[in-house]
């Protein structure tokens, strides 16, 4: 083994989303970092669907953004279709999704990484940890360098043992046209981490020229396109339709016929997939009662004609797929360029992890992304910006950033993933949210900026905005609790059309915009003041009033929880003969050493007096 | 701490009986065993086995009672503690004196209804099955067995996962609406869910109503019988109860006292109270038993107003009727023997029947109208009634239907299905104090299953 002869402070591994946003966060707060990747041209590549955000997703961008990373930006200067979703279904779900030009998205990122003063880039596999007894200290790559470093961050992504699949045909490779990650799992597997295997897929890709477009129904993005980042002032990019298709009974038979040659249904394939994004056979086999399954032709660029139909992912043999694609009306010449195929991999079970994203087995060893059983750019980078943040202020010899579940879906995601583990991909979605109404896209920064300020990520100029912008939200929530509409010199059209004629006494702004039906642009007819602050500042003033019930409700049920989450149990903690525990429970407790005493509640089978007994026997402890 | 030590209890009534027992759970069962009981073959006891011999106090080396004991190793008994059971004879002394012996050999003795709370926390039952057992022990009447049963089997649960299927299905149809905008959920989703909540409504209305019902049928009722003298309400207690419990005279006035008796109408646990007759009276102790009497009505869940059949409704009648204004009352018509049938100022709200407590006619459909003024779930078999009788039970269904009333209402006003969730989820949360928690991959399952996903 060739030693190389600088240390870092931060080794990253892998140049995929979560890589990108981990060695961004450790290099921007100072610390010497290098990135290491199989392939220094397929930095930030979407290996699947073209596309930033969506429902939680877009949540989880905006939080990774008001947290000082990089994704939100990224995607504001390459996307080329920004919509808003949910727009009518309340501020909570509201969420921002953008079309991505793939290839310039991907060189974005990397002329990002590559002006990043303490970053380092370099190509080269990673095949094994280098320890010193129970902490790793470098890596071992199959070109036989050893690079030490005092932290290293796993973000392998679909690498590890990667097998391809189209049809009855597999072959090794960690993403269609990259070579897989030999070895490094096995290693793992050897250090005694649980390593499974999950699987996943995407479609083919089409060339647009032979689509005829006349027949499909184009979907546009929103007229005035909103930018992800809080610091982006405006989208610049040239804006391109979608267009929708749908499958046929036709498609469906074609599927059907092909299934004998099916990888998934003749038992080749043993990794787990998702359920929420089903191949067509899948849905097709489960479904067998719908007639027609949509689907969304995104383009993959303005300067390419592939395009990616969601939803549409398969590994049936390459003869089933010219078929099946050809099939959809409007497609009926299509030629494909890429297969579809899908992919198997190893992941390592993030119950193994502790909420810094640390292995609870290894010191100084972090997991992100994909390798932790979770799918999605978006759930990718988010866990890429804790591992790099904890990382490197484990460097700086200061405590961990743990975000709560109550703060962000960083913090309600990499909960589930440490107390629950993964058994097939994990997607977050807003239901898993018990917070939903606070952990809202619009408060993003109101709830993390300080937080990445504190680390040392946001930088000051951005800081200084929130900073004035939240004293603009305070400033105008008081005036509109003191100013009142006096209803003697009040439009009388106004009082008319909002039922306030009889009203004898003043009504304070605060208590109009509280009602349902009055928005801010109906009090504006009344108060020429609202319009005179910034739009983000108006939208924040009209949620936090017109949901302040709710919303009140939400933090009285945080407060609540508070008691359970703030007991920590240290992490000698025996379980094992723990007297009113039994076994099964204890078994639990000991295989997943919870952090806090709200993990454990969290922990399938351990009980409400499983609990109770656990917070006598801390107590207890404490007064010893 | 109560977690580690090893208690012990006389697990049958106190009194006479053919055999009592004690029983005792913990670590210390065992050893407890071997100091004090001495069986005919060496070696120790098998778990499960029953075995016979002699308590002994090793102390004095006197012998205290012949008797069978069993070991129950842990996890396969009651408490999934150790428990070590002796079966002495039945003598009041015998008992106390073995369990005295126990607790000297490092037992405590239990605190009421220890063992199933250590069977709770040990997780062999649940708490709706714990609360259902505690009820089967203290059940008075066969009714109160078989709803307390139904419960521990149960059944009671069963209703309650009907609810949260119900719930958890309405949830799942909002969260798949919200979670995935760019799939085409079905839009007549909307109609599914107020369907889901409206079913669920009645599911707990019809639970919530039978609440009074599992009260009443656990701790019973209190019936008071109440009348001017000498119109016959000692003979009612008494035929009521079949035996000469209250003395029967011409002479009015002759009940001064209270007189108190437990019967069960139809597995209906009913306390009988006869009072003296209320008139006015020159006789201090008389005009103290009417005052007991009145008193007594206040606190009674029913009176039976009794007048004589033979004689018309008089002033004396009047007078106790201006008394029970206000209280649930019935008219008893005694001595329907005789030949007079006196007209009674009663409309059909009031229940009027007609007995006759020498001859006994009448005196069934008595017990019948009793009995179906408290239970309301008409011919069913009480034996297949499920109603919640615990506080915590009706708190938690209140809860729950409380925020189901404001989802609903929030449904029809059109509000963002975002808060609407967060309304469904309180009510899922209030049921989970009495069935376990709903977690969010509770609900992602379910979409799983009712929805195509996947872009």
């Amino acid at each position: 083994m060739i030693f190389y002869d600088k240390h870092y402070d931060v080794l990253v591994v892998g140049g995929g989303h979560a890589g990108c946003e981990a060695a961004l966060a450790a290099a921007r707060m100072g610390r010497e970092t290098l990135l290491l990747t199989i392939n220094l041209d397929a930095i930030a590549l979407m290996s699947c669907n073209p596309a930033i955000g969506g429902l939680a997703k877009g949540h989880l961008v905006k939080e990774i953004d008001a947290l000082g990373g990089e994704m939100a930006k990224n995607i504001d200067a390459t996307g080329i279709q920004f919509r808003i979703l949910n727009t009518k279904k309340g501020p909570a779900v509201r969420a921002s999704r953008a079309q991505a030009d793939k290839q310039q998205y991907r060189l974005r990122m990397k002329r990002v990484l590559e002006g990043e003063e303490h970053l380092h880039l370099k190509q080269g596999e990673v095949t094994a940890l280098v320890l010193n007894d129970d902490t790793v200290t470098g890596v071992d790559t199959r070109a036989g360098v050893r690079y030490m470093a005092k932290t290293v961050i796993l973000t392998t992504g679909t690498f590890m043992r990667g097998l391809i699949h189209i049809g009855l045909v597999h072959y090794s490779g960690g993403r269609a046209g990259d070579l897989p990650s030999v070895g490094l799992s096995d290693n793992l597997r050897e250090l005694g981490f649980a390593v499974g295997r999950l699987k996943t897929g995407t479609p083919a890709r089409l060339d647009s020229r032979t689509i005829d477009f006349n027949k499909l129904e184009p979907q546009y993005g929103d007229d005035e396109p909103l930018p992800f980042s809080f610091s982006t002032e405006r989208i610049v990019t040239r804006q391109v339709p979608c267009h929708i298709a749908y499958t046929n009974e036709r498609s469906h038979e074609i599927i059907r016929s092909g299934l004998d040659r099916s990888p998934l249904y003749s038992g080749i394939i043993e990794g787990v997939g998702p359920r929420y994004c089903p191949s067509i056979e899948d849905k097709v086999v489960r479904f067998p009662e719908k007639d027609r399954h949509q689907t969304f032709i995104e383009p993959e660029g303005l300067d390419t004609v592939e395009v990616y139909p969601s939803g549409l992912s398969t590994s049936l043999p390459i003869d089933v797929q010219w078929q099946f694609y050809r099939s959809i009306v409007g497609l009926e010449r299509v030629e494909i360029m890429r297969p579809a195929y899908a992919i198997e991999y190893d992941y390592v079970d993030p119950i193994q992890l502790h909420a810094s994203l640390e292995t609870k087995r290894l010191m100084n060893l972090y997991h992100a992304g994909q390798i932790n059983g979770t799918s999605g750019y978006e759930e990718a980078a988010a866990q890429g910006l804790v591992a790099g943040i904890n990382a490197a202020l484990r460097v700086q010899g200061k405590e961990p950033l743990i975000l709560g579940r109550n703060d962000a879906y960083i913090g309600v995601m990499i909960d589930d993933l440490v107390t629950l583990g993964s058994k097939e991909p994990y997607r977050m979605f807003t239901s898993r949210a018990e917070y939903r109404l606070l952990l809202r896209e619009d408060n993003a920064d109101l709830r993390l900026r300080e937080r990445g300020h504190a680390v040392g990520l946001v930088r000051e100029n951005e800081y200084g905005k929130f900073v004035r912008k939240r004293e603009m939200i305070g400033e105008e929530l008081q005036r509109l609790r003191r100013e009142k509409l006096l209803p003697s010199q009040a439009d009388a059209a106004f009082l008319e059309e909002f039922n306030l004629n009889g009203v004898q006494n003043a009504l304070t702004y605060e208590q109009l915009l509280r009602r349902p039906d009055i928005t801010a642009t109906d009090l504006s007819r009344i108060d020429g003041k609202i319009m005179e602050t910034p739009a983000a500042v108006r939208e924040q003033v009209e949620i936090q009033i017109k949901y302040q019930g709710y919303i009140d409700r939400q933090l009285e049920q945080v407060e609540r929880s508070k008691k359970l989450e703030n007991a920590r149990i240290p992490r000698d903690m025996q379980y094992a003969g723990l007297p009113g525990l039994s076994t099964e429970v204890q078994e639990k407790l000991q295989a997943f050493r919870p952090d806090t005493l709200g993990q454990a509640s969290r922990i399938p089978g351990v009980t409400p007096a499983a609990i109770t007994i656990l917070s006598i026997a801390l107590k207890s402890r404490s007064g010893q | 701490m109560y977690l580690e030590d090893t208690i012990a209890a006389i697990s049958t009534p106190i009194g006479e009986g053919g055999i009592g027992i004690i029983r005792i759970s913990g670590p210390d069962s065992l050893p407890i065993a071997r100091s004090i009981f001495r069986k005919r073959l060496d070696g120790g006891l098998k778990s499960h086995r029953f075995y016979y011999g002699h308590i002994i106090d090793p102390d004095s080396g006197s012998l205290l009672d012949e008797a069978m004991a069993v070991f129950m190793g842990s996890p396969n008994s009651f408490t999934r503690e150790d428990v070590l059971e002796l079966h002495c004879h039945g003598g009041y002394l015998v008992v106390q004196r073995v369990l005295a012996l126990t607790l000297r050999h490092g037992a405590r003795l239990a605190e009421p209804g220890e063992f199933t709370k250590r069977a709770f926390l040990n997780g062999r039952i649940d708490l709706v099955q714990a609360e259902a057992i505690m009820d089967v022990i203290r059940s008075r009447s066969e009714m109160s067995l078989n709803l307390a049963q139904h419960q521990r089997e149960g059944l009671l649960s069963l209703r309650l996962a009907q609810v949260k299927e119900s719930l958890l299905s309405s949830l799942a149809l909002l969260e798949a609406y919200i979670d995935f905008p760019e799939e085409d959920i079905d839009h007549a989703a909307k109609d599914h869910i107020k369907e889901n909540a409206v079913a669920s409504l009645v599911m707990l209305d019809e639970l919530l109503s039978g609440f009074s019902e599992g009260r009443i049928i656990r701790e019973g009722v209190s019936v008071v019988i109440a009348g001017k003298p000498n119109v016959g309400k000692s003979s009612l207690l008494n035929a009521l109860l079949r035996e000469k419990r209250a003395i029967v005279t011409a002479v009015p006035g002759t009940t001064r006292d209270l007189i108190e008796e437990q019967m069960t109408i139809k597995g209906l646990p009913v306390k009988l109270l006869d009072t003296a007759g209320i008139r006015e009276s020159d006789d201090q102790v008389e005009r103290e038993g009417v005052k007991l009497s009145l008193e007594k009505l206040a606190s009674a869940d029913l009176i039976l107003f009794v007048v004589d059949g033979s004689s018309p409704f008089d002033d004396g009648d009047r007078a106790v009727l201006e008394r029970l204004t206000g209280f649930s009352f019935m008219v008893v018509k005694n001595k329907v023997d005789m030949d007079t049938t006196p007209v009674l100022p009663f409309g059909a709200e009031v229940p009027v029947v007609s007995v006759s407590t020498r001859t006994g006619q009448g005196l069934m459909q008595l017990q019948q109208v009793i009995f179906d003024f408290f239970i309301h779930h008409g011919d069913r078999d009480s034996r297949d009634f499920v109603a919640i009788s615990q506080v915590r039970h009706r708190d938690a269904l209140d809860g729950c239907r409380q925020a189901l009333g404001t989802f609903m209402a929030n449904l029809e006003r059109a509000v963002n299905p975002d808060l609407l969730a967060i309304d469904l989820r309180d009510a899922l949360a209030a049921l989970g104090e009495v069935t376990g928690e709903t977690t969010a991959d509770d609900v992602l399952d379910r979409i799983f299953q009712q929805f195509c996903i996947g872009k």
